[in-house]
């Protein structure tokens, strides 16, 4: 079993958490922005043409497509 | 483990101050490094089109609010959980339930498919995570098969296998995420830092590292080192529970959804542009679906920060909602007792049709916002696929 509960915890020991991960995070190396957002554009643009949910796919290939009705004759 | 640096006398005010001061510390460094916004970057690329999803099934069967969902990694099957304690395994393809089981508490607020396809595990007021291996064999009770694996003191609000079947990743109202091995039961890492409920967690893609993303009912996003049990970051940017954090596929960013009707994009170190509720990213990462109190799903450009589509059709609020493992299809599930797997009607060439509104068998977009789907069928899971594109003459 996981060993607290935050219901046991008092504001006390919430405090030492936070303080803690607050004063680890500050020290933490970051990068720009501007440069972040050109990876996330340039991993969204590389991977355009296997998206499905933008490019579609065709009605043979789609597998929830509408089953067809067969007719006796 | 000793505090380090902490004297013993240090008040819970002057600790208070110091985290002030620490917040004010790091929201400086995050904004010296703010230079742009995502869609600045992306103003040179296209928009997207209009686009129109459509009902194409709808799975039947809980007989309350649907809380969780999940795909099989077969992009076929997926587990669904709901209010009246029943857990139920669908193939979406044929709209057969293959497998149900009544879980002894109601609320079942995680269900989580294995990679292996041959378990599922699931959650919810009885605090803990069980494993119920899947058979086929008609004489064996399913239930029978159970496997306790985690115990929290609270309610399990999620779970998730990492890549293998072999452990199991849960979020839990006790403030805590850890991680347990399947077999033995055994904790082998727990998670501490939320200062409340923990509501949602995802694990970041496999090949991107050993790390996952919590958000709880502290405001907090948070993301762990899944081995050394160490919080790497945390973030503070809404102003209310956030309900929902998916990674995004490249692994260096995630969104984070609240109640304070805000999406968060946050790239693992700086904080980006701000977006909305439940939220999906898929394979690719273009597109990010979010499920509302409303009852509506809303479909968002990624890149130009914009919504793309509005989708309608649930009766009750959207709880749940994951896109296929190949990004086909996304299934949503709703207080209305049911799932609706959705996929793409069409695909407007934008060359072609950007701004002129056309009329799509009885579909009418307006402004790239779509009209309500006819209500043809009741409560189920409603599978929605992309199809090639039609394009119609306008209907007079």
């Amino acid at each position: 079993m996981p060993v607290i509960n935050v219901d046991d915890l008092t504001d006390k020991d919430k405090a030492v958490m936070e303080v803690e991960q607050l004063r680890k995070e500050v020290k933490l190396e970051r990068a720009l922005v501007s440069k972040c957002c050109e990876e996330i554009q340039e991993y969204i643009l590389a991977g355009a043409d296997d998206d499905t949910l933008v490019k579609g796919i065709s009605e043979e290939k789609n597998p929830f497509k509408e089953k067809g009705g067969c007719v006796i004759s | 483990m000793a505090n380090e640096g902490l004297r013993d006398n240090e008040t819970l005010s002057s600790l208070k101050n110091e985290s002030e001061t620490l917040k004010s510390k790091l929201e400086e460094e995050r904004a010296k490094l703010h230079d742009v916004e995502l869609h600045q970057v992306a103003d040179r690329v296209d928009a997207l089109g209009q686009f129109v999803m459509k009902t194409r099934r709808t799975l039947k069967g809980h007989g309350n609010k649907v809380l969780c969902m999940d795909w099989c990694k077969d992009k076929r099957r997926l587990v669904s959980s709901s209010q009246d304690g029943k857990v139920i395994v669908w193939d979406a393809f044929t709209t057969n339930k293959e497998h149900a089981v009544t879980m002894p508490c109601t609320w079942v607020m995680a269900c989580a498919y294995a990679p292996s396809g041959c378990a599922i595990a699931c959650g919810g007021l009885d605090n803990k995570c069980s494993v119920y291996p899947l058979t086929f064999d008609k004489n064996e009770n399913m239930a029978a098969k159970k496997k306790s694996v985690a115990m929290h003191t609270n309610y399990l609000s999620a779970c998730s296998f990492t890549n293998s079947d072999m452990q199991i990743l849960t979020a839990s109202g006790d403030g805590t995420c850890a991680l347990w091995d399947v077999e033995s039961g055994q904790l082998l890492q727990s998670f501490h830092g939320h200062a409340a409920d923990v509501l949602c967690l995802d694990l970041a893609p496999s090949e991107t590292g050993n790390t996952f993303v919590s958000g709880g009912c502290d405001k907090k996003a948070m993301v762990w080192d899944l081995r050394s049990g160490q919080c790497i970051q945390s973030f503070e940017t809404h102003d209310s529970d956030i309900n929902s954090v998916r990674y995004y596929p490249s692994g260096d960013a995630f969104a984070s959804a609240s109640d304070d009707a805000t999406v968060s994009t946050s790239i693992c170190l700086p904080i980006l542009t701000l977006l909305l509720f439940m939220c999906s990213p898929y394979t690719v990462g273009r597109l990010l679906f979010t499920g509302y109190n409303d009852y509506t799903i809303n479909v968002w450009d990624v890149l130009k920060g914009t919504r793309v589509s509005i989708l309608f059709g649930h009766e009750n609020r959207v709880s749940t909602l994951r896109v296929s493992p190949d990004g086909t299809a996304f299934c949503s599930g709703s207080w209305d007792h049911t799932l609706r797997v959705r996929g793409f009607l069409m695909y407007v060439n934008i060359g072609l049709l950007r701004g002129i509104p056309v009329t799509y068998r009885g579909i009418r977009p307006y402004m790239g916002i779509v009209g309500p789907i006819p209500n043809d069928s009741d409560s189920g899971f409603r599978i929605y696929f992309r199809s090639s594109v039609n394009l119609f003459p306008l209907e007079k």
